[in-house]
Formats: structure tokens, C-alpha cells, sequence
């Protein structure tokens, strides 16, 4: 589509909707949120992208293929399953740390995996349809 | 020990995302894919030793203790369906290598094939019913990706049928879990073993308990619930086929079997009396569809659709002799079925046809071949001394046990008619010259390699089929103490609720 202001709006909304989607994230562990939703906001982002810039650009936005985007969200959560063997403990036990008293844990990171695996599944569903179109 | 459980689920998965990031380097990753293939089979070997060695592992998710955890549980009956998924998955995968196009291969093929083995071994092994049901979504979704991949008419007319059946079966199935969860407020399986029997309301029990049937019976393919299976499995390229073929009903009958011994079992009456008769309709129905086909594949599935009902016979009739031959029977069948297919996609790349109207004279060319299909064809029709025919003869010896004449009478003449549909292939492919219109030659001889990897698996899965058949005796010994586990479902209960963490 080419439309001045829809491009225009987009550049400001798209950095917004990035920034409240790894908020969502990083929220989710104790409060309403979490990858999975977190994932949606932001594959929403790159799909108002590719409709206001084209399909090509977003593809030269986000550099990777997203496929390998989903790839690597599943190999990050199965890792966060295994770090756990270190300490003995069976798969997906959360493993924590408090480098400097910030608690960082397994299970972000897990939600980090997820976060990853909805991104990439969703922009290569839209992307794929748009460019058909 | 947690982490054995864990290996099957975990490895497939690892592979799956291996084989997308090496894609570009196409050799790099059908390497990958065989050697993940490989790394399950002996993954799934060592969880079946130490099964049989220490008894029911119990491995608690995210160290939760049950009820409130998820926990994946391997009793004797999981631990050798696992298995048996990683060894046809990992022959199948061989087959693949030389049988799967490039084009398909760059569009992930390989990836989808982990995850579904992945989601199967996740089925096999998980202790939680709502579990069950994400291992069924994790397996469906690879399944659509499979038999829609290259995108060719047929393949897509077959897939639309195969996802909208097993969507509607998903739909019921998750609407029967939260029934079942309301009424007892667990989903852990062995907790529900005794929660369900303390339900006030035992007839809202039966209609869930039927419910599960139904949607079950779906993805298992029994009577009168099968028509997807032959609309559909014959699109996809042969090795989609054969690990559709191998792995995916069984799954549903295993869910079958596993939810029917340790939850339902309080109204056997109702329940096993309805799965007596579907086992009948299965068997009858799918053995007539093979007859009336000429095309290999259709006959071979509709063969699934009747096998089924030898399965799910054994649990019908629910005695311990029973449900012997009914394991028997899976890991007999998951073992011949495969082959089966993977023989008629050999055929079809020297001869270049399914159809059997168009085969002819592959005795005289492939003498080898011919042999190799004569001992998955009579096994699946029940010839000693190969594996069918103990695997029948356990369930007829007790279905005559219970006095059930009609039943053993009903199995007898099918197993006779699965000779006619076996010995149809091998008289119009095999024996009969090749007629004047028939399919013109296969493109070029078999390359070193393909030869290698067509035919490593189904020579390992004849010696399979003909090692059953021969050396019954430990093969019957262990189906004995997986089936009594099943019928005494007290240790499983204990093994996952009772005693400490492992």
C-alpha cells in the first residue's frame, strides 16, 4: 500500500508496539502477559510494516529468515529446559540467579523461546500470504 | 532417571531445529536428520532396558509433584511404543533420504518429520490427559505440514479431508477434557484412576468416557469414523505415508488403550461392549474397502482400517490374555505396516506405478523384492510362522476364552480376506507379465546409494517381522507383563503419586 500517512504513523506506532510487546514479556512471569501474547504484539508490528512499506523491506528489516526465527525460540526454550540438568534437577526446573539482586531465571528465558517461536511463526503465515496478494 | 523420559521428546525437537538452520548446506542436513533419527532409536532403546530393569519411570516437569505438575510416566506398554516409533522412525528416515525430492526437502520436510516424532513419542509418554491432548496438537500440525507439502492437487484434496476430520476430533476431545475436569477437578492420569470412580454422578462419566471414545475413534480410524484415513493417506509421498501409516492411528489406539485400562474401567459393561462391536464393524468394513481397489496404497490403508479392529478388539474384550494379544498386535502391525508401504514405494520407483492394472512381471525382474514383500504380506494376514499369526492367534484363543464365537469367527474370515487383498498384489505386480499398456519402465536404475537406502529398512523390518514370528517367546513374555500392568493399574498409580522424587 502506499500511503504517506499511513507510512508516517506506522514508523512511530511499530517502534511503540516492539517496545510494549518485550514490556508484556518481561511482565509476564507474575502478571498477565508472556511470550506467547508478547510474540503476537510483535509480530503484529512487522506486519504493519510490511503493509505500509511492502513485503520486500520488512523482509530487509528483520534480516534472518523468520522460519529460522522459530527455530531458534524452539532451540532457546529447550535450552532453558536444559540448564536445569546442572543442577541435577529434572527437565524444565527453574533455575535462578540474582547477578547484582536482579532475579534472572529459566523461565524467562523459556518466555524468551516463545516469544521468539510466535514472531517468527506468525511474520512467515503473514508475510507469506501478503506477498501472494 | 527423569531425563531418560525426557530424551525422546527433546532429541526429535533438537533435530527439527538442526535440520532448519543447516538447510542451505542440503547434505548437512539430511546428515542431520538421519543422525537425529539414530540418536532417538538408541535414546528410546535405553528407556525400554531401563524400564524393563527398575520397573514404571516417573519424570516430575519442572520438579512440580503431581497432581499439580505435569509428569511424564514410561510403564512397559509406553516404553515400547516409544520405541518401536524410533525405530521405524529412524528407517523410515532412511527411506526418505532416497525417495523424498529435493523441493520438499528444501521446504523443511525434514524438520516436520522430527516434530511429528517428537509429538508421537510425546503422546507415548506423557502422564496427563490435557498433556495428551498438546502432544496431539504438536503431532497434527507437523502431519498437516507433511501431507500438504509440494503442494500437488491430489496431495491437497487429501489433506483438506484430513484436517477438517481431525479437527472436529480435536474440538471433541478438548471439550471431553474439560467435562472429565470438572467432574473430578484432576487431569493427571493416574489420579483420575481413583477420582473417577468417586464421582456422584457415574452417568455423566459414561457420556464422557464415550465422548473420549468417539474422538479417539477419529484418530484411530475405526468404523464408522475411518472414511478420512483411505480419502487421504494415499497423496502424500510414500515415506509421509508410512510413518502416517505406522505411527499416527496407533497413537489414537494407544490413547485408546491407556485411557480405557486406567480410567474408564468402571462401567465395562457400556464402554467394552461398544468397543466389541466397533472392533467387528472395523475389521469387516476395512477388509471389503481393500478388495474392491486396484491402487496399492488405497488397499494398504484400508488394510490400517481393519488392523485397527484387531487392536482394538484386545481391549474390548479386556481380560488379561486379551490385552496381551491386543500389544502384540501394535508392535506387530506399526512393524509390518510400514514395511508394506515402503515396498509399495519401491515398486512405484522401479516400476513406476501404483496401480496394479499397470504393474506386472516384477518377479522376473526383482526377484528380491518379491520375496521381501511376501513376509510383511502373509505376516499382516496371519501365516505362521511369522508375527501376525501369533499376534491373531492370541486374540482369537480369547475371544474363544469368553466364549465370544461371533468375534473369533468374525477375525478368522477377515484374516482370510486380507490373504485375497495380499495375494492380489502379489499375483497382478508381481506374477502376471507385465501387460501391453502397462506403466512405462522406472526412469533409471537404482543408484548405489538408493539401493542402500530403499532397502535397509524393509530388509531390518522382515528380520523384525520373521525374529517375532520365530522367537515368540520372550516377544509373548513381554506383552504378558505389559499387560498386566495395564489391567492392574495400582502400580502405575503408585509409581506416579506415591513414594519420593526419582
Amino acid at each position: 500500500m502506499n500511503s504517506l500517512i499511513l507510512s508516517t504513523v506506522a514508523r512511530a506506532v511499530i517502534a511503540l508496539m516492539v517496545l510494549f510487546s518485550l514490556y508484556l514479556l518481561i511482565r509476564g512471569h507474575n502478571l498477565p502477559g508472556g511470550g506467547f501474547v508478547g510474540g503476537l504484539v510483535a509480530a503484529s508490528a512487522f506486519l504493519l510494516h510490511a503493509i505500509a512499506n511492502g513485503v520486500p523491506a520488512t523482509r530487509r528489516l528483520l534480516r534472518v529468515d523468520p522460519r529460522a526465527i522459530t527455530m531458534i525460540g524452539v532451540a532457546v526454550a529447550i535450552i532453558a529446559g536444559l540448564v536445569a540438568a546442572f543442577q541435577g534437577a529434572p527437565f524444565l526446573t527453574g533455575v535462578w540467579a540474582f547477578p547484582g539482586g536482579v532475579p534472572l531465571g529459566t523461565p524467562l528465558l523459556f518466555d524468551v523461546g516463545v516469544y521468539l517461536v510466535v514472531v517468527g511463526a506468525v511474520v512467515t503465515l503473514v508475510l507469506a500470504l501478503e506477498e501472494d496478494a | 532417571m527423569s531425563w531418560l523420559l525426557v530424551l525422546p521428546i527433546a532429541i526429535p525437537m533438537a533435530t527439527a531445529v538442526l535440520a532448519l538452520l543447516v538447510r542451505k548446506q542440503h547434505i548437512m542436513e539430511r546428515y542431520v536428520s538421519a543422525g537425529g533419527g539414530a540418536a532417538l532409536f538408541v535414546a528410546t532403546v535405553v528407556l525400554l532396558a531401563a524400564v524393563w530393569q527398575d520397573g514404571t519411570l516417573v519424570g516430575r516437569m519442572g520438579n512440580w509433584p503431581p497432581p499439580f505438575g505435569i509428569v511424564l510416566v514410561a510403564d512397559l506398554f509406553s516404553a515400547v511404543m516409544v520405541l518401536i516409533a524410533g525405530l521405524t522412525g529412524l528407517l523410515i528416515v532412511i527411506f526418505a533420504l532416497a525417495t523424498v525430492d529435493v523441493e520438499r526437502e528444501r521446504f523443511a520436510f525434514h524438520s516436520f518429520y522430527h516434530i511429528l516424532l517428537g509429538g508421537v513419542c510425546g503422546a507415548f509418554l506423557t502422564g496427563d490427559v490435557f498433556n495428551l491432548y498438546v502432544w496431539f496438537e504438536v503431532m497434527l500440525i507437523s502431519s498437516f505440514a507433511l501431507i500438504a507439502l509440494g503442494g500437488e492437487k491430489a496431495q491437497l484434496d487429501g489433506a483438506v479431508k484430513y484436517a477438517a476430520i481431525n479437527l472436529v476430533s480435536t474440538i471433541l476431545f478438548l471439550t471431553s477434557i474439560g467435562l472429565l475436569y470438572g467432574a473430578t477437578g484432576t487431569l493427571n492420569m493416574a489420579e483420575l484412576n481413583q477420582a473417577v470412580r468417586a464421582v456422584e454422578n457415574q452417568g455423566l462419566i459414561d457420556a464422557i468416557a464415550i465422548m473420549f471414545l468417539i474422538a479417539f475413534g477419529i484418530k484411530a480410524a475405526v468404523f464408522p469414523l475411518f472414511f478420512w484415513l483411505p480419502a487421504s493417506y494415499h497423496t502424500p509421498p510414500v515415506a509421509v505415508t508410512a510413518i502416517f501409516a505406522a505411527l499416527m492411528t496407533k497413537v489414537g489406539v494407544y490413547a485408546l488403550f491407556r485411557m480405557f485400562t486406567l480410567v474408564f474401567t468402571n462401567d465395562l459393561a457400556l464402554t467394552h461392549t461398544v468397543m466389541l462391536v466397533v472392533a467387528a464393524l472395523t475389521m469387516i468394513t476395512g477388509v471389503l474397502g481393500a478388495a474392491a481397489h486396484t491402487d496399492i496404497r488405497r488397499i494398504l490403508s484400508f488394510h490400517i482400517v481393519s488392523q485397527i479392529g484387531y487392536m482394538v478388539l484386545g481391549l474390548a474384550l479386556f481380560t488379561p490374555l486379551a490385552l496381551v494379544g491386543g500389544v502384540f498386535y501394535l508392535i506387530h502391525h506399526i512393524i509390518v505396516k510400514a514395511n508394506l508401504f515402503l515396498i509399495g514405494g519401491v515398486i512405484k520407483r522401479v516400476a513406476g506405478s501404483f496401480d496394479l492394472n499397470r504393474l506386472g512381471g516384477l518377479y522376473l525382474s526383482h526377484p528380491v523384492l518379491a520375496v521381501m514383500f511376501l513376509i510383511p504380506a502373509f505376516s499382516l494376514a496371519g501365516f505362521p510362522p511369522l508375527s501376525g499369526f501369533w499376534a491373531k492367534l492370541i486374540l482369537i484363543k480369547a475371544s474363544l476364552d469368553l466364549e465370544e464365537y461371533l468375534i473369533a469367527g468374525v477375525a478368522l474370515v477377515v484374516g482370510l480376506l486380507t490373504i485375497y487383498s495380499m495375494t492380489k498384489i502379489w499375483i497382478q505386480a508381481f506374477w502376471k507379465p507385465l501387460p501391453a499398456d502397462g506403466a512405462p519402465a522406472g526412469p533409471a536404475p537404482l543408484s548405489g546409494f538408493e539401493r542402500v537406502a530403499l532397502y535397509t529398512p524393509i530388509i531390518v523390518m522382515c528380520a523384525v517381522t520373521v525374529t517375532i514370528g520365530i522367537w515368540v517367546e520372550p516377544f509373548f513374555v513381554f506383552a504378558e507383563r505389559a499387560a498386566q500392568e495395564l489391567i492392574e493399574p495400582a502400580g502405575y498409580v503408585a509409581a506416579v503419586l506415591g513414594g519420593g522424587p526419582r
